[in-house]
């Protein structure tokens, strides 16, 4: 069963991509959502099978590379950890297939966009369920050529494949620390398995590494390299610059990819490798600072973004902060609990940004939209259960949405750490779930409330999804609402150690879930308040007192600037990395390569050998006195040569 | 034994021989009605003669009082040339009725030719040597110039027979020298002299010179290539594949056992000779065929080259070289005879062409001849698994176990330009688009042609184990003890 959860996508995308001519659109997109819903529904299964009936187990596919000492395995380890990254991915994953047939019902390459979706969910799956680093290397790279293909879907649109190269090269960044810690465990542990590494991690508590004289602590090395790998997939603050311009895909792909799953690959990945981060403290504290620094700067500057789907895309990025800190602070099951909440109400947000798109006839700027609301009343509903399982609204004790409970838990771990790098982090946390309130509600008002600032002709064609769109939307809204009232339990809550079972190791002294529990009032009441003071300020700025924005925006210009322009991270890049990078590779090109290794190399040999053809042409004059002439002279040349060698 | 006439011995030249009488006896009463009669007898007498040859491979006899020697490097040789003269009288059949040369003449001089080449290749004495290439050339300065009526043709027998004239002067006087200070021109007789350890005087060396001049102006080796690209490009086409293939195998056979029969022991001296004349050869058809545009003289230069390349194995001067001079003559006639078979069937609107853009796209027009040529070309350029790079290959060995490195180097260089203009006709038929396609059909003897050159180059390819045996023995009749 496990296989095949796996693989049922993979046969989906073989079919869609390679006989999606002979089976037309329909097929493909019937037959890879079909697949995938199969899948989905293995998943619960197994998810039942693991995570409450215990049955935690790795399934031995066959050897894949068995050379030296080195061998790897295709192997799928399936524990608690997996089941629930499992359910997350296929579930989303069936809900934005089904989508997209509502969504991409006007392109002409649908085969090619299905095959491309399953591809990218067989790879997520095959990175879930790695047993070994080698396996979820392989599923890494390939979630990041899928998120590359999906990106550039359009590829007549030059944006597109900017955006695509763009992510394929700062991933890239991160992949080289990913591939050197990978090669950092192997040289410490001597294995590429999970288990076996996680078994010799105590034993390796105080290795070294040394190199050219500097020696250092071996685990907080290679666990700092694999965090520089999850910076890059999870878009954390350096590294997180492809993840706005990743929005030129179609929207259904920003759900999937850069909302729901690849994106938290890295969380999936501390948290999978938890046994050696827990006895690397510096890598975790820099995991912390990480963290929380993204969740902040990635809230400021979704204040002041004006497309809809970018204002989203900063969202998650700031989401991911509160994810990575969590892991931080040790609280890998409250990371995790987040992780698979924000699945939900995250694509929830996307694919309703795209329902509004898609009746918007294509327009993503909010300054165009606004008064929308009763004209496509189902996408407002479920965007607004989105927004509140987003912002973390609830009523303590009784019920809440699923942001409610999972954000909480996460900024009480950090508060319970009891540490400088938690405080840190609780007291960014709680600025940026303000600031979250705040743009999550500026982008309902904007989009559905108001005067309505469109054309009358785009008004005119306002219009609600068809259900093929919306039943899905059903689904995952459902997911936001209940997920966290279901799942807290056990997660982080009573149940959290038979749950988990082994999947995550947490050490005694570092137990901050459990101190969760136990922090004062003020502390659990405060991610509540804080929202609740962002939904009332956005209120005032967006209905109350429409004028309010400009004005602001006018009086602290360059805090205003400082956020719309993303905190010029773009153009620092630009400055320090991609145009010295140009002017040496310009000047290597030119200088380099055309002007030496060409000229003197294969250019210069062809050209007098060209030269030296066209002289020996020219000896043949035609004339038989000249040829009579070179016979005399050969015969001659060759009678003095042995004169003069049998006289010298 | 010296007296001895040994007829048998010289069986199948004696047969030739007589068949050319009554062949030409034939024509003049049929006239050139019976040109196509004459013509399938002449083949149907290579073939016999063929099999006499074959069936008698492995002896070794000497007859005609020492003049003429049979032995199985000469036997292998005059397979492989009567095997050319054959399949180019073939591919001449239609073209000279097409052309108005149907006169009977024509294969009964190759015919004529033909047999001046077998004595050639059994020559065991000056005289004979002579004898068989005077033969061999004034059948071959009257077939170059066939096309009386036709400039270019005449001008190519013209500038043939001259120069051809002034290189037997050379090659008559160069054995008088040699006989004025070895006094004798019997091969058995000079190389008993040599190895009795008598030294080389310098006038003896220098006919030496004078008598390798001669041969390599048969083998339009380099400086006595210059006929060459003009006689191939004014000839007719089918006697240019004729010059291409039998007659240059004949005049190789020739020049290895002069140098390794009598003047075996003087390897040091004619050494130099052999690999300066080589690498002219090979750096000359390597860069002067890259700016060519017609395909004949391409194939002019082509053949330079691989002479350049088959010298190397003479240079050696041992039983392995000549080993790979046989295994390469074989390789080259077979890829020569395909080659022109593909180059007589580039004929637009009745009329014949010859440049080398008139094959652009031909694999869209044609695509059997296309990967026919294609095979011939890659295997010309050395490029394996295709046989062509075993030829080289076992050259290229001898020359390094002779301790010749220079000389593979150059070799190995000169073939890698070569390349270029072999692979360049692969791209324009099979990269470029067609301009006019080639008349079609070509002939069922044509496509029989191709079909069977091109199988070979493939099996023996894959089988050159079986041709290496065959080589191997001719090789080592040449080197006794």
């Amino acid at each position: 069963m496990d296989q095949l959860i796996v693989l049922l996508p993979l046969l989906g995308a073989i079919i869609a991509g390679f006989f999606g001519r002979l089976i037309g659109d329909r097929g493909a997109m019937y037959v890879s959502s079909g697949l995938l819903l199969i899948s989905m529904v293995l998943s619960c299964i197994v998810f039942y099978d693991v995570a409450f009936a215990h049955n935690a187990r790795v399934t031995e596919v066959f050897t894949w590379i068995d050379s030296g000492s080195f061998e790897v395995s295709w192997a799928l380890k399936v524990d608690t950890l997996t089941a629930v990254m499992l359910i997350v991915v296929t579930g989303v994953s069936s809900m934005v297939h089904v989508y997209s047939i509502g969504y991409m019902s006007h392109d002409p390459y649908k085969p090619r966009f299905f095959a491309y979706l399953s591809l990218f969910t067989f790879f997520m799956l095959m990175l879930v369920t790695a047993d070994n680093f080698v396996q979820m290397f392989f599923g890494w790279e390939g979630v990041g050529l899928a998120s590359y293909l999906l990106i550039g879907f359009w590829y007549e649109r030059p944006s597109a494949c900017a955006a695509a190269i763009k992510a394929f090269l700062v991933n890239r960044v991160g992949d080289i620390g990913f591939a050197l810690g990978i090669c950092g465990a192997f040289v410490l542990f001597g294995t590429a398995g999970f288990d076996q590494v996680f078994a010799s991690v105590p034993g390796m508590a105080d290795a070294q590494f040394e190199a050219f004289g500097i020696s250092g602590h071996a685990l907080t090395i290679i666990c700092i390299l694999l965090f520089i790998g999850a910076m890059g997939k999870s878009a954390q603050l350096g590294l997180h610059t492809w993840l706005p311009d990743a929005m030129e895909g179609p929207t259904p792909v920003s759900a999937l990819i850069h909302a729901a799953t690849m994106v938290t690959a890295g969380v999936f990945m501390v948290a999978r490798l938890s046994p050696m981060f827990e006895y690397a403290p510096t890598a975790l504290e820099l995991v912390t600072y990480v963290g929380a620094l993204t969740a902040f700067f990635a809230a400021s500057v979704g204040l002041t973004q004006n497309d809809i789907k970018r204002v989203i895309a900063y969202s998650t990025c700031s989401q991911l902060g509160y994810m990575f800190f969590a892991l931080g602070v040790s609280a890998y099951s409250a990371g995790i609990f987040h992780l698979m909440t924000h699945a939900f109400f995250k694509a929830l947000l996307f694919l309703g940004a795209g329902s509004v798109i898609h009746a918007m006839s294509d327009e993503q700027d909010m300054r165009k939209m606004g008064g929308i609301y009763k004209m496509i009343p189902g996408t407002y509903l479920l965007m607004w259960i989105g927004t509140i399982a987003l912002l973390g609204v609830g009523i303590p004790g009784v019920f809440g949405f699923a942001g409610f409970y999972s954000k909480d838990i996460v900024v009480e771990a950090a508060y319970a750490s009891h540490s400088t790098h938690g405080t840190f982090a609780f007291v960014m946390g709680v600025v940026a779930a303000f600031m979250t309130a705040f743009y999550s509600c500026r982008l309902m008002f904007m989009t559905f409330h108001g005067t309505p600032r469109a054309s009358k002709e785009v008004m005119s064609h306002v219009h609600e999804s068809p259900q093929v769109m919306l039943v899905p939307l059903y689904v995952l809204a459902f997911g936001a609402v209940f997920a966290g009232l279901a799942a807290y339990e056990y997660f982080v809550g009573q149940h959290m150690e038979e749950f988990w079972g082994e999947a995550l190791k947490v050490l005694p002294e570092n137990n901050s879930v459990e101190a969760a529990h136990h922090v004062p009032l003020w502390v659990k009441l405060s991610p509540l308040v804080a929202g609740l003071g962002g939904i009332g300020l956005a209120y005032v700025f967006y209905i109350a007192s429409p004028a309010l924005p400009a004005k602001t925006a006018k009086a602290l210009r360059p805090l205003y600037l400082f956020s719309l322009n993303k905190w010029y991270f773009d153009e620092l890049y630009d400055r320090v990395f991609v145009r010295p990078a140009r002017v040496l590779g310009f000047g290597l090109w030119k200088g380099g390569d055309g002007a030496v290794i060409d000229r003197l190399g294969p250019d210069g040999i062809a050209a007098t050998t060209q030269n030296a053809s066209r002289r020996t042409s020219l000896l043949q004059s035609g004339y038989v006195y000249h040829y009579a002439f070179a016979m005399l002279i050969g015969v001659f040349v060759l009678v003095t040569w042995y004169f003069l060698s049998q006289l010298g | 034994m010296m007296s001895e006439l040994n007829l048998t011995a010289a069986l199948p030249e004696v047969f030739l021989a007589a068949a050319g009488m009554i062949l030409l006896m034939l024509g003049v009463f049929r006239g050139n009605k019976g040109t196509r009669l004459v013509l399938s007898l002449t083949v149907a007498c290579f073939a016999l003669a063929f099999i006499i040859v074959s069936v008698s491979m492995g002896r070794s006899e000497v007859a005609l009082g020492g003049l003429f020697i049979a032995d199985a490097f000469g036997d292998f040789m005059k397979l492989l040339v009567l095997a050319g003269s054959a399949v180019t009288l073939i591919m001449a059949m239609r073209y000279i009725e097409r052309e108005d040369m149907a006169r009977f003449e024509y294969p009964v001089l190759v015919l004529f030719a033909t047999l001046g080449m077998l004595l050639m290749i059994s020559a065991n004495d000056m005289l004979a040597l002579y004898l068989g290439l005077e033969l061999q050339s004034l059948s071959l300065y009257v077939v170059a110039a066939f096309r009386r009526d036709h400039l270019r043709s005449s001008e190519a027998g013209l500038k043939y027979f001259v120069l051809g004239a002034l290189s037997s002067g050379m090659l008559l006087y160069g054995m008088s020298m040699i006989y004025g200070f070895a006094g004798t021109t019997s091969f058995a007789g000079l190389a008993a002299q040599f190895s009795a350890g008598q030294p080389a005087s310098l006038g003896l060396i220098v006919g030496i010179v004078f008598l390798s001049a001669g041969l390599a102006f048969k083998i339009s080796a380099v400086p006595f290539h210059m006929w060459t690209p003009d006689v191939y490009e004014g000839a007719p086409t089918p006697v240019t594949a004729f010059f291409a293939t039998a007659p240059k195998v004949a005049a190789m056979a020739l020049i290895v056992r002069v140098m390794v029969g009598p003047f075996g022991e003087l390897v040091e001296q004619w050494q130099q000779i052999i690999w300066f004349v080589s690498v002219a050869s090979m750096i000359l058809g390597a860069l002067a065929a890259i700016s060519q545009t017609n395909i004949k003289r391409l194939m002019a230069y082509s053949s330079i080259g691989h002479v350049g390349y088959a010298l190397i194995g003479l240079a050696a001067g041992t039983q392995e070289g000549v080993n790979g001079i046989l295994l390469y003559l074989t390789i080259y006639i077979v890829m020569n005879l395909g080659t022109f078979a593909c180059i007589l069937c580039m004929r637009q609107k009745e009329v014949m062409v010859e440049r080398i853009e008139d094959l652009k796209g031909l694999s869209k027009t044609n695509p059997p001849m296309a990967l026919a040529l294609a095979i011939f070309m890659f295997s010309m350029a050395g490029i394996p698994p295709l046989v062509g790079f075993f030829g080289k290959f076992y050259i290229f060995l001898a020359a390094i176990e002779a301790e010749l490195y220079v000389l593979a180097v150059i070799g190995v260089l000169t073939s890698v330009i070569g390349a270029f203009y072999y692979v360049r006709i692969i791209k324009l038929m099979y990269f470029d688009d067609p301009i006019e396609a080639f008349d079609r059909p070509i002939g069922r003897e044509m496509s029989a042609i191709l079909v069977a050159t091109s199988l070979t180059i493939v099996l023996l390819s894959v089988g050159i184990a079986y041709l290496l045996d065959g080589t191997a023995m001719a090789a080592a009749s040449l080197f006794p003890g």
